[in-house]
């Protein structure tokens, strides 16, 4: 009988301890963020697609050495450059990625050794159209100076 | 009043609008209460705090086809949702929100409301059994001892508060309650009863109601996770619409009820400005409650729900209502 008694008074009190927790939560500010109209900002490690590192005149570092191309195991990486009358350096004029192939593997990134590529924090990259995957990194860091 | 034939439209219209915004706009504050809980914004989009939303899901509602399962009962399956609606709004013509305000008091109002009340448990019957469905049959069957189960106890407790007003008339259980806080049911230190067990009578009236308004921890007839909708799983259209505007409806008369019974209807806690808008509030905290309790628990099993009442909730109320007799004939 008394077991009887205090369990009902035990269920109760928890209930109500229950409802508490939740009417704290309930004052509490929300923590999700409206996705489409706010954005979170990406921690530092995320690896997106990679996007090509610019000098300070805002020309890429790259040096059309071909060590990523050589390095992608998935062949998404085509490169190419010229060579400038009367410079020594060649200057890069096509950087393609092939997104639709591209695992992230980031051996093009610890392959470059002129501090030429990085990964993008972009991650809003839905699509319907396979074109969409195909960038171009030459346009995309032209797009960022401007 | 007179009962004109112009008085009796405006009620009726009255009453189906106060029962149609309630549901719309309940359907909000669940939706946003809920998000509030689990710390989302909720429905915010449409409109200012996502106002225009229960309008636009209505109009999306109405726009559908109405569909009835091949091999189901046809006339059955029409008509568990209109019955599911219409004894909320024929209860609403009793219910006193003031002295005034009421459509048609009569002298057996709690028996009356009781009556209609139980004819809810019956829509869900006849759209279980009438949908062809064998989720729906198993959730009309659960509907079923569910409602014998909770209304034993619930109509026990009632026959307590009628017992110390000595009257089935809603009204004159509000006035009995109307002197001060004191001599409100749920704890009577005034009046005639002098019941100190009444808070207890008082929960499980409100357990009660969450049971029979087939609410969350109780909604075994509904279980989306078990029973994919249950009873409602074959409606669409205004069908499902008359469903969930059915089961808001039944919350506000269970609320309504509450608040007659043992909170002293539209008296004041402090006797400052009776009226109207004493009830409304106690309506709507108890109606708060009633989500704030849907989203704090869990559903319970069929065992646990049929264990609650008929080990615990009975007994207590039985013995509630020899206690308040007893008391009522020494004081």
């Amino acid at each position: 009988m008394v077991t009887y008694f205090s369990e009902i008074y035990r269920g109760l009190l928890s209930l109500f301890e229950g409802m508490g927790v939740t009417f704290k939560e309930f004052i509490k500010p929300t923590v999700t963020v409206s996705y489409p109209y706010e954005t979170l900002e990406m921690c530092e490690r995320y690896r997106g697609h990679i996007e090509l590192i610019e000098n300070e005149e805002g020309e890429p570092n790259c040096v059309v050495c071909m060590m990523c191309q050589r390095a992608c195991p998935s062949d998404c990486i085509s490169i190419a450059g010229k060579k400038e009358e009367g410079s020594k350096k060649k200057v890069l004029t096509k950087y393609m990625l092939d997104f639709t192939k591209c695992s992230l593997c980031g051996t093009c990134v610890e392959s470059c050794n002129f501090n030429a590529l990085d990964f993008s924090k972009e991650y809003n990259l839905a699509s319907t159209r396979k074109e969409d995957f195909y960038f171009d990194l030459l346009k995309r860091l032209e797009d960022r100076n401007k | 009043m007179n009962l004109t034939l112009l008085n009796v439209i405006v009620a009726v219209v009255i009453a189906i609008a106060f029962a149609a915004l309630n549901a719309a706009y309940l359907v909000w504050a669940e939706r946003r209460g809920a998000a509030r809980i689990q710390r989302r914004p909720g429905p915010n989009i449409n409109g200012p705090f996502g106002l225009l939303q229960p309008p636009l899901d209505g109009i999306k509602l109405m726009a559908k086809q109405l569909t009835t399962p091949g091999g189901a009962d046809k006339v059955l399956f029409i008509a568990a949702p209109v019955l599911a609606m219409f004894p909320a709004i024929m209860s609403f013509v009793t219910i006193p929100f003031s002295d005034t305000i009421v459509a048609k008091n009569m002298n057996v109002g709690v028996l009356m409301i009781f009556a209609f009340a139980s004819m809810g448990s019956m829509s869900l019957v006849f759209a279980g059994w009438s949908s062809r469905n064998k989720y729906s049959m198993m959730s009309s069957v659960r509907a079923v001892s569910q409602a014998v189960a909770y209304e034993i106890p619930m109509l026990i407790t009632t026959i307590t508060v009628v017992m110390i007003a000595g009257s089935t008339d809603l009204m004159e259980i509000v006035n009995q309650q109307s002197p001060s806080i004191l001599h409100w049911n749920i704890f009577p230190l005034l009046g005639n009863s002098h019941n100190l067990l009444m808070p207890l009578s008082f929960l499980i009236f409100f357990t009660c109601t969450l049971a029979e308004t087939n609410r969350a921890p109780f909604d075994l007839g509904e279980a989306e996770s078990e029973l994919v909708a249950g009873f409602h799983t074959e409606y669409g259209s205004m069908g499902f619409g008359l469903f969930f505007m059915g089961e808001y409806a039944n919350i506000v008369i269970g609320s309504c009820m509450t608040t007659i019974l043992f909170l002293g209807g539209w008296s004041c806690p402090f006797g400052l400005f009776p009226g109207v808008w004493w009830f409304i509030i106690k309506l709507y905290i108890l109606i708060a409650t009633f989500i704030w309790i849907r989203w704090t628990f869990p559903r319970t099993t069929i065992y646990g729900l049929l264990n609650l009442s008929w080990k615990i909730l009975i007994p207590l109320s039985l013995f509630n209502l020899l206690f308040t007799a007893g008391l009522i004939k020494v004081f």
